[in-house]
């Protein structure tokens, strides 16, 4: 009786997670395996495979100036995104963590960027940071400053992307250093402050030690996106030439060029070496990330 | 992509918290009432006046786009630029309603559906294997979670190329089914519904129904699902949102006649004219039914990301 009941159950287990299984399979991994295979061929979107190259594609990509300039670009655009934005998260949590009144108000209000698309996101900024008529230029007229044509330098460009992903996420990353600090118990807080510490010194010797895990957490998701940055950059220059990022492609990302190689270029191949150099980028960053926590823990 | 689970300890604690603090979100109060007593600092005016800064600033973007969208294109393209809403607004809808090249209408219909369907499917496929990973015992369950946890690592888009080619081979490409069919489940949805199945849903109860001769489907089905219904309301307005605001995948694989809202945005911006007004005025349209939905359901959505945040 018990063992039927036991293979019962081994047979509805396996059948109530195959669904996630069989859709991943054939939409998740299949596709990912799939892209290191064409990646070693010369392989067009209208010839179809053409041969077998081996690591060809990759030798080419590693003296391919233009990727290096879109790798550039991109972890340009994420650092100068991601440290403000974790800086203000981790402060704004804090600020969060105080008896408010209406509370959920507030969380909704840091909230709100990030229910905006980011292709909506792309355009209004796009707009705010236009060279003749934008916002951000007028502003900088009121403080008597220059205005600045923002597409057209490296640094500008990356600095208003930069400012698209900070608006969209940062409320995102303080909610969930909000949920971390909500775990953080009370007692040391307590204990610290008949200890005389001071606001400033229980943010660094508590708060900063205890978010750490959910900080690499934060950074790590920060950093898939980031890598793959492609809507904001796009959109900021809307157009025919869209994918290329600039008339110099000072702000084309890696995940920007892939495309362009695959649908502009044609490129198939070529295309899926960026993409899977692409992943390897993302699994080294997360097996660092793994490793970081790893020894965090076992520090304590 | 749960780290805290994947190292071990940590877990455990969290998931006794789980579905307190979801059904707290989900609507009901029970569950807020011990954090409100906790002893927190409390809130000076200052950090008033602070908050209330960074939540102008987050709203700023918004408004701004609500203030070209009520103007006329004269106005906007002038210094000083327009602070208030105008009275263009019904007018410059209209036009984008009326662009034949964006198909608003259309868009916003086939994100519905897209979005809809990813919903559902996403809601019922986690919720089942939810279960199963938490409730039922079978050979490899934890490998297979360890498997699933590891797959909330792989962004569908690194796939992109071969995913376009099968797209293309099993005849799908340019519609709406193939921006839907890869989304029909959920790593995190999966993880999330486990999380809150291990608390929400006693063994008694799964039992007492077994001996009544229930099978594993009815159970589920009768008893499994409803008691499952906070943490998939939750889990269905997160899909939901982050369904309708897809860009990249959709960008590539629909074809001109099937596009999606996002899609119609970035084609009705990439004109060769620079119809602000219009442009914003779509970017509003497509913007707003998420709006609705965020003060609608604000606080289980705030609610959802603080908890995924934890466990993911």
């Amino acid at each position: 009786m018990a063992r039927t009941r036991l293979a019962r159950q081994q047979g509805a287990g396996l059948a109530f997670v195959s669904p996630y299984f069989l859709v991943f399979a054939v939409f998740g991994l299949f596709p990912l395996v799939y892209t290191a295979w064409v990646s070693m061929h010369e392989w067009t979107l209208l010839a179809g495979k053409v041969e077998f190259i081996g690591l060809e594609n990759y030798r080419e990509l590693m003296v391919d100036s233009a990727f290096w300039r879109a790798m550039v670009n991109t972890f340009g655009i994420f650092v100068l995104a991601t440290v403000p934005q974790l800086v203000v998260a981790t402060v704004l949590a804090q600020m969060l963590n105080t008896r408010l009144r209406s509370r959920t108000f507030w969380r909704m209000g840091v909230l709100l960027p990030n229910v905006a698309s980011v292709a909506a996101v792309g355009i209004i900024f796009g707009m705010i940071f236009a060279r003749d008529y934008g916002i951000a230029n007028w502003l900088l007229g009121q403080i008597g400053l220059d205005a600045i044509d923002w597409r057209a330098h490296r640094w500008s460009s990356w600095l208003a992307i930069a400012t698209m992903v900070d608006w969209r996420w940062t409320g995102y990353n303080a909610l969930i250093l909000l949920a971390a600090l909500q775990s953080v118990p009370k007692e040391l807080y307590e204990a610290a402050k008949i200890d005389g510490a001071s606001a400033w010194r229980q943010f660094w010797s508590i708060t900063v030690p205890m978010l750490r895990p959910t900080l690499i957490f934060v950074t790590i998701v920060a950093t898939i996106g980031g890598i793959q940055l492609f809507t904001e950059p796009l959109l900021f220059n809307p157009g025919a030439n869209a994918i290329s990022g600039g008339n110099r492609g000072q702000f084309q990302t890696v995940a920007m060029y892939l495309v362009q190689e695959a649908f502009t270029g044609q490129r198939f191949g070529y295309a899926s070496t960026i993409a899977w150099v692409l992943f390897l980028v993302i699994a080294l960053v997360a097996a660092i990330n793994l490793l970081l926590l790893r020894r965090i823990r076992s520090a304590d | 992509m749960s780290l805290r689970t994947q190292t071990g300890g940590a877990a455990d604690r969290r998931d006794v918290v789980a579905p307190r603090a979801v059904d707290e979100l989900a609507g009901s109060d029970r569950g807020s009432g011990p954090r409100r007593r906790s002893k927190v600092t409390g809130a000076s005016p200052l950090m008033y006046v602070a908050l209330t800064f960074v939540v102008l600033l987050s709203a700023a973007p918004l408004y701004f786009m609500l203030v070209m969208a009520s103007r006329a294109n004269s106005d906007i393209l002038g210094i000083p630029p327009p602070l208030l809403p105008g009275d263009q607004l019904a007018s410059n809808i209209d036009r984008v309603f009326a662009n034949a090249d964006v198909q608003f209408g259309r868009a916003l219909l086939n994100s519905l559906l897209v979005a809809g369907t990813a919903t559902v499917a996403v809601v019922v496929s986690s919720a089942l294997a939810g279960f199963a990973f938490a409730k039922l015992k079978f050979r490899g369950s934890n490998v297979l979670l360890i498997v699933v946890v590891a797959t909330m690592m792989v962004p569908v888009q690194l796939g992109l190329i071969p995913l376009y080619m099968l797209m293309t081979k099993i005849g799908l490409a340019g519609g709406l089914a193939s921006v839907t069919l890869p989304f029909l489940v959920s790593g995190f949805g999966v993880f999330f519904m486990r999380q809150y199945a291990l608390q929400a849903i006693p063994d008694e109860l799964i039992e007492a129904a077994r001996v009544d001769g229930a099978s594993t489907l009815r159970i589920f089905w009768s008893i499994v699902f409803p008691a499952l219904r906070p943490a998939a309301a939750v889990l269905g307005l997160l899909t939901f949102m982050e369904r309708w605001n897809d860009f990249l995948w959709p960008y590539i694989a629909l074809d001109f006649n099937h596009p999606t809202v996002q899609v119609a945005l970035s084609r009705l911006s990439g004109g060769y004219y620079t119809d602000q007004a219009l442009v914003m005025a779509g970017t509003l349209m497509g913007t707003l039914p998420l709006v609705v939905v965020f003060i609608l359901f604000g606080r289980q959505i705030v609610g959802g990301i603080m908890e995924g945040g934890l466990k993911s």
